[in-house]
This record gives structure tokens, C-alpha cells and sequence, in this order.
């Protein structure tokens, strides 16, 4: 869904950002946002625009995240954190049923979590395209996870377009841009003036009622080409490139690429990408019962295919070494997905390079592969010695 | 890649992670470590399964396993599992005793092509444990018998206390439309019939190959090896259909867990057409 007309983008002074949030909890929503907590900008539960990292930035880069100040008092000066939807949409626990005894009986009860309406308040676009990618994940297959659902269609979100993305990003390689196109209830560009403001722009209907509510005036010509700048801008800064060209069938057919022992040498196996991956979906389930009372309960937790146990079957792991493991991931994230959801796993938010203890940057790795392509690398015919 | 059009049957189709708990009927061992649970729905709600299905099947507060459903599929009324013991859910499994219950969800996945099969010979061929996936797909072809052309079974395993089902055998064996094949890796003592390997069989069927399907289950490593010994008789990888077998935590695609390249072995398996996934067996760890 792209944004409706121009004419309906308002702005509002950076006085007045409060409003907006301020709707949006006077609507029930519990509102979502990029904060500093342990030394980081996360996503949190956030009460006011206070919370929200006022003049913070982050720099990002392989192995690398810290925070700085700005020279400004820019309030979304930064791009993205450890932080992801995800863990709205597919909490990192969650109860799924417990037995009861019932009259002498043993019952299992559905454990009905509470699909409270969140509203994702800084958003980044690549973000919103990683919601799209679980929306096809959770619930595009026959069997359709139940709790997703009902969280993803409460869930309402404010994207924020980047105006300075960090060394680690490559949306612009997988299909995405720093600016927020589509699939955002309401789109915020933060424009650093004087004035210091921001347009706001509906992209769906619900995000048009917010809109109206505010009764801000209408954005002016000087605002929207200060947006189309900014926004061609931002793209430009971004140099990091992953080339998709045939890279689903050059993975597939590298499978034995020695690329792969080599990145294992440095891969710790910890997991860490797979967390922090906004689009890394894998879980496990946990039974456990109560000495006391002979009652048990299941609860699915997020889990990474990075770890010993997630492939075992009886007498061993189906991918024993971190090498089977590492190229499990990227063939993942960058092949398979393809034919399992028909798009690819990774949107190019660089988190993976960024949260990665040996900097492990998957850009790297996956052009590593295409120089080396075993289908390259074939001797010509007539050159046999 | 899915060579069965209907979708699997689902018992709690409003949340596939919810458990049915189901009674033990019976749990009668088959061999030092394999036994066989009886199950039924204590609302005596029927158990519809295509042959070759899975079920995820668990107690409280130990855990689930994928199991494939062993029973007979015109009774849907109990629920069979032949179960090998292992490790810790399969091991509680097999102290289960009648009254008590365990949980079940299912059943999931693509069974055995027998509706490609029809109107073809059928070679089946299996190894060990992989004779329980097998029997429901034995069940419907003799009791469609005439659906078929010439039927044969082979099965293969370690030594005479090993062998499965060994009262079917003597049914199948007196059936004079259906071959039955037994051979052991030891034999020792009174044991009269076959001694090697279940491709050892393989060489000495009369394969008319353009003709045949074939459905192998077993070890990974075995089937790879059994179906060599198919393609030796010139049968087509598009023709042989194989039983995957992969960790899986929910068994409806949503895990992540039993991921083999761009498939689910749990929706789009666990029996692929052989020439599916061809490609991804030899890579080792994948």
C-alpha cells in the first residue's frame, strides 16, 4: 500500500511531536519506541517524546555499536538498534497451552495470550518490510500462528524515513530505501529546519483518523521537496552493497564453497545475528510440569540455527560444525527463503554485521561466494593439462 | 514440490499447537527397543491419515517427537505408532501403559503417492524402523489390490530379534498377488531365509522400470544407497519417493527446525519425490 496523495501531508513543529503520541496512548495503544536502555537504543514501552533518544546517535559498524551524542537535537538521529518488531509479533516466550487437572481429568488449556494493540512509533522502513516478510512467514501458510495474527492486526505503526543510516546498511540492495514508502499506517520525516519539524503523512485509514485528530496545518511545497531531498539524500550515504543478481542460485550450487570454512573460522556459532535478525523467525518448545501439583505447561521460545541442538535427531546433529551452520543461515536468509516465501529473508538492515562479536559482515561473505562460484570457476574446454 | 493435491488433515485446525490427549489402548513391544502404542480419542472423534503422514506426538512435561502413524488407515478409530526408543520423549513413551494419556497433534505432511501409484507395480523398500511409515501404505495397497500391477516388498534389518511385525509377515507372505522379501544383516542359528543387504534384494527383482514406482524409508545414508540401487534398474528419480526424517519442534511450517534448503520436511515432505531433492542429499550437513 503506497501513501496516499501529497495533499493530505500535515506537519508539525517539534513541539507539538508529543500530540501524536499522545493520541495514540488516548486510543489504547501501548506505544512502542526507540529509547536507550544498557547502553543501546532499543525498543521499549515509551511514555512521552522524553523517552525518546533526543540528540543520540549510534555508530555502527562490523563488531561495532556504540553510542555518541549528536551535534544536534535531532530526535530519530540514528538507525537501527538490537531491537525488533519481532518481539511484539513473536514474543521470545510464550506460553502455549498448560494441563489442568480437571475433575479427576486431564485437560489441556490453550493459553490465550493477550493481543494488547501496540503502536510501533519510530519505525524504519526496513523494519516494515521485515513485518511484511513474517506476515508471509506467520501467517501466509496453510497453518497460521494464531497469536501472530492477532498481534499483527492490532498493531498499528509510525515509520520514521532514516536521514542518516549507518555504514552497516544496504537496504537499497534489497528492494528497500532509507525513506518509509509503504505499509506504514503513518510515515514521519523529521526535518532538521529551522524550524526543526516533522511531515506527517497517512498511509492507511487508520492512520488518516490519527492524522485528522492532530489538526495540524497542511505541509508546504518547501516541506515535501525538503522531504524528496533528504530522502535522495539519505539513499546516496548508503554505500554498502549486496549484489542479488543470480546470488539464490549461486548459494545453491555453493554449498561446498570453501568460503564457508572460512567464515566458520571467525563464526562463534553464538546466535547473536539470528536475535538481533528482524526477520529470523526459528522457534523451540519447552515443556516443563510442577513437582507440586503434577501440572505441566509448554512455552515456545525464540531459538537460532546456530545451535548444536536445533538440527539433532536420534544419534547426532544433522549440522554438526558451525560451518554447516553459518551457511545454513545466509542460504537461508538469501536463497531458500526465496522458494519458501517467495521473497527474499533479508531486508539490509545490517544488524547481523553490527551485533556480530567477530564482525562478520554477510555482504562480504555472499560476494566472497560469487567470486569463487564453483559454475565460474570451470575449466575451459581445451585448456586440460 | 507437493505430489498430493489435498492438504493434510488437521484435528484442531483453530490452533495446530494445541495437543488432543489420547488414551493407550496398548502398548505391546515389538522388539527390545521398538514398541507399539494403541491410542484412541477419548471422544471417539475418527483419526483420518494418508499413509506415509506424521504425528507429533509427546507427554507433559517431557516433550513431542514426530512419529509416523503406522496404523491401518481404514480404522480410524485407533491411533498406532511404532515407536523406537532413543532418547528422553521416545524412552517415557514406551512406559506409558493402558488408561493413561498421551498427546497428539496431527496428522501432518505428504504420505506415500499411492494414488500416483495406481495402475502401476509398486516396489517398496525399507530398512529397520522405516517398515513403520511403510505398513499403512501396505495396508491400502492390499486392500486396493486391484488398483495396482505387480506388488513387491523388501525389507531389510539387523538381525531375526529385530524384525517388525513379524505376525503381519506371515499374512503378507501366504499373499499370493503381493511379494514379500525379508533379509537380515546376521543371520544366525535356525534363520533360513536371506543374509545381507536390503539392496542385495533390490538386484534380483524383476523391475519392469518404465512401469514402477518406487517408496524407500530408512537411515538416510540406506536410502541413498537403496536408491542407486533402484536407479541401477533403471528406474527414474522421478519415480522413487523417499521418507525424510528431520528435528521438528511444531510440524506445521512455522519452526524453522526440520528445514532442508527451500523445503519444510514437514509440509512439503516427509516423502519427497526422490528428484526433488536428488541434489541436496550427497551435501554433507546440510
Amino acid at each position: 500500500m503506497s501513501a496516499l496523495s501529497t495533499d493530505l501531508v500535515k506537519v508539525l513543529q517539534r513541539s507539538e511531536l508529543g500530540w501524536l503520541l499522545a493520541i495514540l496512548r488516548d486510543r489504547g495503544y501501548t506505544v512502542v519506541g526507540p529509547t536507550i536502555r544498557d547502553a543501546a537504543i532499543v525498543l521499549d514501552e515509551i511514555a512521552s517524546v522524553e523517552d525518546l533518544p533526543i540528540g543520540m546517535t549510534a555508530e555502527e559498524g562490523p563488531g561495532g555499536y556504540r553510542l555518541l551524542p549528536r551535534s544536534d537535537d535531532a530526535v530519530f538521529g540514528f538507525g537501527v538498534g538490537p531491537s525488533t518488531a519481532k518481539r511484539w509479533l513473536l514474543p521470545t516466550s510464550r506460553i502455549l497451552w498448560r494441563t489442568r487437572l480437571i475433575d479427576g481429568t486431564l485437560t489441556v488449556l490453550p493459553e490465550v495470550a493477550e493481543a494488547k494493540p501496540v503502536a510501533l512509533f519510530g519505525i524504519r522502513a526496513c523494519d516494515l518490510q521485515a513485518v511484511d516478510i513474517l506476515d508471509r512467514v506467520c501467517a501466509g501458510g496453510c497453518y497460521a500462528d494464531s497469536h501472530y495474527v492477532a498481534v499483527r492486526e492490532r498493531l498499528f505503526t509510525v515509520a520514521v524515513d532514516c536521514a542518516d543510516p549507518p555504514s552497516t546498511c544496504f537496504c537499497t540492495s534489497m528492494g528497500g530505501s532509507p525513506a518509509a514508502e509503504s505499509g506504514f499506517d503513518i510515515r514521519l520525516t523529521e526535518i532538521a529546519g529551522p524550524p526543526h519539524r516533522f511531515l506527517v503523512d497517512p498511509g492507511s485509514e487508520a492512520g488518516s483518523a490519527i492524522v485528522d485528530a492532530l489538526q495540524a496545518a497542511l505541509a508546504s511545497e518547501e516541506d515535501l521537496a525538503a522531504r524528496a531531498s533528504q530522502a535522495g539524500q539519505a539513499s546516496q550515504r548508503i554505500t554498502k552493497r549486496l549484489d542479488c543478481r543470480g546470488l539464490r542460485e549461486i548459494l545453491e550450487r555453493n554449498a561446498e564453497n570453501r568460503t564457508w570454512d572460512e567464515a566458520a573460522t571467525r563464526c562463534f556459532a553464538c546466535g547473536s545475528c539470528t536475535m538481533v535478525c528482524p526477520t529470523c523467525f526459528c522457534s523451540t518448545t519447552k515443556m516443563s510440569s510442577s513437582m507440586l501439583t503434577g501440572e505441566s505447561e509448554c512455552e515456545r521460545q525464540w531459538d537460532s540455527c546456530f545451535s548444536e541442538q536445533f538440527s539433532f535427531i536420534h544419534g547426532g546433529s544433522v549440522r554438526e560444525s558451525t560451518m554447516s551452520r553459518y551457511r545454513q543461515w545466509v542460504t537461508h536468509k538469501l536463497a531458500a527463503w526465496h522458494e519458501q516465501f517467495g521473497v527474499s529473508g533479508c531486508v539490509g538492515c545490517g544488524r547481523c554485521i553490527a551485533w556480530c562479536p567477530a564482525g562478520i559482515d554477510i555482504t562480504e561473505v555472499a560476494s566472497t561466494i560469487r567470486r569463487s562460484d564453483v559454475a565460474a570457476k570451470r575449466p575451459t574446454v581445451g585448456k586440460e593439462h | 514440490m507437493a505430489h498430493i493435491a489435498e492438504l493434510p488433515n488437521v484435528l484442531n485446525d483453530s490452533d495446530p499447537m494445541i495437543p488432543r490427549l489420547m488414551r493407550v489402548v496398548k502398548n505391546r513391544p515389538e522388539t527390545s527397543n521398538t514398541f507399539t502404542l494403541t491410542l484412541e480419542d477419548p471422544d471417539r472423534i475418527p483419526f483420518k491419515f494418508e499413509p506415509g503422514q506424521f504425528n507429533m506426538v509427546g507427554i507433559a512435561g517431557v516433550g513431542e517427537v514426530p512419529v509416523s502413524v503406522c496404523g491401518d488407515p481404514d480404522s480410524p478409530m485407533l491411533v498406532v505408532h511404532t515407536i523406537r526408543a532413543v532418547g528422553a520423549i521416545t524412552d517415557a513413551l514406551r512406559r506409558v501403559v493402558p488408561g493413561q494419556f498421551v498427546m497428539v497433534r496431527g496428522p501432518y505432511g505428504h504420505g506415500w503417492p499411492l494414488r500416483e501409484a495406481e495402475g502401476h507395480d509398486v516396489v517398496i523398500v525399507c530398512g529397520g524402523i522405516g517398515l513403520a511409515p511403510m505398513r499403512p501404505a501396505v495396508y491400502r495397497l492390499l486392500q486396493a489390490r486391484d488398483r495396482y500391477g505387480k506388488c513387491a516388498m523388501l525389507y531389510g534389518t539387523r538381525t531375526e530379534k529385530d524384525i517388525l511385525f513379524k505376525r503381519e509377515f506371515m499374512r503378507w507372505r501366504t499373499r499370493k498377488d503381493f511379494r514379500f522379501e525379508l533379509t537380515l544383516d546376521r543371520g544366525r542359528g535356525v534363520w533360513r531365509g536371506n543374509v545381507g543387504v536390503v539392496t542385495d534384494l533390490i538386484s534380483r527383482l524383476d523391475v519392469d522400470a518404465p512401469n514402477t514406482i518406487a517408496m524407500v524409508c530408512g537411515y538416510e545414508m540406506m536410502m541413498r544407497f537403496i536408491v542407486s540401487s533402484l536407479i541401477a534398474q533403471k528406474l527414474d528419480p522421478s519415480r522413487i519417493f523417499i521418507s525424510m526424517e528431520r528435528n521438528m519442534k511444531c510440524g506445521v511450517g512455522l519452526c524453522g527446525h526440520c528445514q532442508l534448503r527451500g523445503t519444510f520436511v514437514c509440509r512439503s515432505g516427509p516423502v519427497y519425490r526422490y528428484s526433488d531433492i536428488a541434489s541436496l542429499l550427497p551435501v554433507r550437513e546440510l
